[in-house]
């Protein structure tokens, strides 16, 4: 093992690397990862990445940051995981700042604005496909399919009569009949056992 | 003070995004509509533009809202608000709890936000459809239809579908909103 400091840069450089490279969203990068912490670098096993994937998909937060802060703090500590977090999202912070300066100048070329007309339908099919495709990967008990009509129908329902009702709710309540549900199945199990 | 506010509704939204990319649509579109930082128009186009960039979502909304709404100062505290619940929480579960999600507890809480983020990201995707293909905002506007956003979409569909059923071939994001960016260039 090399000393702590050459880690940490090591962490530090390949977070930035990956930082740069993560088109597409998370599971672009999950592939990424694998190949530089697992086979290349040989830092973790492959039951550890896959305890990392599963631990980064069910915390809030962007996966990048999450498993960035993971491994990062699995190799290198509490520095480590600062560094690997800070690596990991210096390149899009650049990116998106010099974009900020000139995004209005550049909308206002006509070409580019009709561009981005045709744009923003793309990206509402691309928004919509991602919610069936992670539809599709639910397991569909009967409290998924009563969470997801609940949800679905009250938050078009609140935006169609302009009713202000956070998202932040949703998340909490169903959270809340997820541990409601569970208990209720555990206390029925019990009473029939006994 | 826009530097708290721009810190403190960030972190909001770090620390409630779960499911990933799309999983933080919802929230992030309706906390920077609220506060006007940016339109509907403006936030689809972000989407686009986040989408051909590196980094995720949540961390470009973030720097784009803060740099837009208060400079370079502005982009930095965004970004630290939004990376900074799910920095804090990874610690904690690497340090201490490492078999935070081996609790039933925390399992059964999941089973609940799962499906009520792929909810979430259908309602979020379905009104914006409304809003920009029909020009459905709520429920007393009157319905125009864009046809031309609508063939676009078709088209898009269509050759996606098309794609993925005859070649196996799956169109990455960047391929579909390159393209769609010639067809808005062609119809518009």
């Amino acid at each position: 093992m090399k000393n702590d400091n050459s880690n940490i840069r090591t962490l530090f450089l390949t977070f930035l690397k990956i930082g740069v490279f993560t088109f597409g969203g998370g599971y672009a990068m999950i592939a990424l990862l694998e190949t530089e912490f697992c086979v290349r670098k040989n830092w973790l096993d492959k039951k550890e990445f896959l305890d990392m994937t599963a631990i980064s998909e069910s915390t809030p937060g962007p996966t990048a940051v999450n498993s960035a802060t993971y491994i990062g703090y699995k190799i290198g500590g509490v520095l480590g995981a600062i560094a690997a977090t800070v690596g990991v999202c210096i390149p899009s912070f650049f990116i998106i700042y010099i974009i900020s300066l000139f995004f209005d100048k550049f909308l206002s070329l006509k070409v580019v604005y009709a561009g981005f007309r045709g744009i923003q339908v793309g990206v509402i099919y691309l928004i919509l496909t991602a919610g069936l495709r992670m539809l599709k990967a639910l397991d569909n008990t009967l409290l998924d399919k009563i969470i997801i009509l609940g949800v679905f129908i009250m938050m078009i329902l609140f935006t169609l009569f302009s009713v202000k009702f956070s998202s932040v709710f949703y998340i909490i309540i169903s959270g809340a009949v997820g541990i409601a549900v569970y208990l209720i199945k555990t206390l029925r199990k019990r009473s029939t056992i006994k | 003070m826009i530097y708290l506010k721009l810190f403190l509704i960030f972190l909001e939204i770090g620390a409630v995004s779960f499911g990933g990319g799309y999983g933080m649509i919802s929230i992030i579109r309706e906390k920077v509509l609220t506060f006007g930082w940016l339109s509907e128009d403006e936030f689809v186009n972000f989407i686009a533009v986040s989408e051909s960039t590196p980094g995720p979502l949540a961390v470009n909304m973030a720097t784009f809202v803060g740099s837009s709404q208060a400079g370079f100062i502005g982009g930095l505290i965004a970004t630290l608000g939004v990376v900074l619940p799910s920095f804090v929480i990874i610690f904690i579960i690497a340090s201490i709890m490492k078999d935070l999600l081996k609790y039933s507890g925390v399992k059964a809480m999941l089973s609940g936000i799962r499906p009520c983020v792929v909810a979430m990201i259908l309602a979020t995707g379905i009104t914006m459809a409304l809003s920009s293909l029909l020009n459905i905002t709520t429920i007393n506007s009157k319905p125009a239809f864009d046809y031309k956003a609508l063939i676009i979409f078709l088209l898009i569909a269509l050759a996606d579908v098309l794609l993925l059923k005859l070649k196996k071939f799956k169109l990455s994001p960047i391929t579909i909103i390159v393209s769609s960016a010639f067809l808005g260039i062609i119809f518009y």
